[in-house]
């Protein structure tokens, strides 16, 4: 459903992204996993048909973004970070504006419009100004917005930005019941994990490349046993005696040093006595995509 | 036919209900020239004479505060399902500009009520002409608005053109003082000064004695600078983006 190959795009000197590839199947949640300045966004508004790349090339349902915009744009319904909405305008407002944007007029839009609204549970609030909603509706609206069309593909960037942990619950609930119900292909940018832990597969960017893929279950084995972060005041000495000691390499990041272990538990007490006073705290915990980056990176998601 | 109009009607409709919604948008945009009007009107016993400046600018004013919304509009706004949207960005470019047109030809009307105090008396056959008037003026006010906006990444940006290139070039349009007392260099710019045609073919639909350029060659002008305008606009809306800003 969506085909990305060698993908590549700078902004002047800077690399945004480097030979990027993958492919999405149909129905899948697929998630685009990193931080901020990670090269999400930038592929997010080439896959949108919002700018075109530099080189390489990326098939939406079956066409090219860069040669077929157009019919690429018919397909696929978008979701930004930012507000889309027209504020002054009422939800219905919105939406019908939105219908006729992709030539939808009459009982079509009139029915595609109340089932948008039915599946994300606006229809009580179609009356109202969106500038009186909350941001959790709001985002609602948008992905209604971004249905009327039926597009086979629907992308998503940081969607959940700015959202309260209920109201991201409820918008994952929603995500889930599209796919559920038309087959949507999803494709979702984040930077939380909670909402990468629910894609199908993930890919994680860093500075413009892909440091690993997988299901999130596949990502989290990739490191076997456990994870044992030990914070200290002098973390390069500790991570060397570790290293020393133990064997063992170990990343240290921020005033902590992490160890990917099995039975972490029993390391814990070797570690604390082999470095009497030298460790100010410890924690083990399984592997979570954080620790997946970590380790491709030497830097945090967050 | 119903994928470019249908678009465009529908922006063309958000934009009346926006305003319809924000009637203070009104009184900012009218109140402004009105004092200018009445203060220098009244101060140099110039009513009549600054009337149809003062309608321009009153105009101008409108059409810079739609346009000006295009530049939010598209880093975090309605403007953004626009651009993947399938619809033609000519249709859209035809939808907002005939919108934000009808907005500031309104609003010109609203000004027109004011005629009486400049002694301005208009027939009510007379009326068709100057209402043609005033939308062909909004029209191309909003067109230059529109590709000025276009461009901008900031509206600190739009302001510092306003105040650098739109006002002057009001100044110096025959709303302050008529052509034929014009000095200089500043003749020869304002003949050169598309406004100066939006000005003359105000006045000659008001019936004002001797306005220079004559109406035959203030609609031609007119008429092809908001056409040329329109073109503009509807070309740099088609092209490609290869920077981060959408």
């Amino acid at each position: 459903m969506i085909d990305v190959q060698n993908l590549t795009h700078r902004y002047g000197d800077r690399v945004a992204l480097n030979r990027i590839s993958f492919q999405v199947k149909p129905g899948e949640v697929f998630g685009l996993l990193g931080p901020n300045g990670g090269g999400k966004s930038t592929l997010f508004r080439i896959l949108s048909t919002m700018m075109a790349p530099t080189e390489g090339r990326a098939l939406l349902a079956g066409h090219d973004v860069m040669r077929e915009p157009a019919q690429v744009r018919r397909h696929v319904g978008v979701v930004f970070q930012t507000q889309s909405l027209d504020k002054a305008l009422t939800v219905e407002e919105n939406l019908r504006a939105q219908g006729h944007l992709h030539g939808l007029s009459g009982s079509v839009l009139r029915e595609r419009m109340a089932r948008a609204m039915e599946q994300l549970g606006l229809a009580d609030r179609r009356k109202d100004l969106v500038e009186t909603l909350s941001g959790g509706l709001r985002r609602r609206v948008e992905i209604a917005k971004a249905l009327l069309h039926k597009p086979q593909v629907l992308l998503m960037d940081e969607a959940s930005t700015g959202l309260d942990p209920a109201a991201r619950r409820d918008l994952s609930r929603h995500v889930e019941t599209l796919r559920a119900d038309d087959g949507v292909t999803i494709l979702l940018t984040t930077h939380v994990l909670e909402e990468a832990e629910r894609c199908d597969r993930l890919i994680l960017l860093h500075q413009g490349n892909i440091v690993a893929q997988g299901t999130p279950g596949e990502l989290r084995s990739s490191i076997g046993g456990d994870v044992v972060v030990l914070e200290a005041g002098d973390t390069a000495s500790l991570a060397g005696g570790i290293e020393q000691r133990f064997g063992l390499k170990s990343k240290v990041m921020e005033g902590q040093v992490r160890v990917e272990i099995q039975n972490g538990h029993r390391f814990i007490t070797e570690v604390v006595e082999a470095f009497p006073g030298a460790i100010e705290s410890v924690g083990l915990h399984k592997p979570t995509l954080e620790d997946v980056f970590v380790r491709e990176t030497g830097a945090s998601i967050e | 036919m119903s994928s470019f109009f249908l678009p465009a009607a529908t922006l063309w409709q958000r934009e009346l209900i926006r305003f319809w919604r924000q009637k203070s948008r009104l009184l900012g945009v009218i109140a402004s020239p009105l004092v200018i009007w009445l203060l220098i009107g009244y101060g140099s016993n110039t009513l009549k004479r600054f009337y149809a400046g003062a309608l321009v600018l009153t105009v101008m004013f409108s059409a810079i505060f739609s346009t000006i919304s295009i530049i939010e509009d598209r880093r975090e706004g309605f403007l953004l399902s626009m651009l993947v949207s399938p619809a033609p960005r000519t249709s859209m470019v035809l939808g907002k500009i005939l919108g934000a047109a009808t907005l500031a030809w309104i609003q010109g009307l609203i000004f027109l009520a004011f005629a009486p105090l400049a002694g301005v008396s208009i027939a009510f056959g007379e009326l068709l002409a100057v209402a043609g008037a005033i939308f062909l003026i909004s029209f191309t006010l909003t067109g230059l608005g529109f590709v000025i906006a276009w461009k901008m990444e900031s509206t600190a940006g739009f302001h510092a053109i306003m105040n650098l290139l739109l006002l002057p070039m009001w100044m110096v349009s025959g709303a302050l003082f008529p052509l034929s007392e014009a000095q200089g260099w500043i003749k020869a710019l304002m003949w050169a000064n598309p406004l100066t045609y939006s000005i003359s073919l105000l006045s000659s639909t008001l019936r004002f004695p001797n306005v220079t350029p004559g109406p035959v060659e203030s609609l031609v002008v007119t008429l092809a600078f908001g056409l040329a305008l329109l073109l503009v606009c509807g070309m740099m809306a088609a092209q490609k983006s290869t920077r981060s800003a959408a």
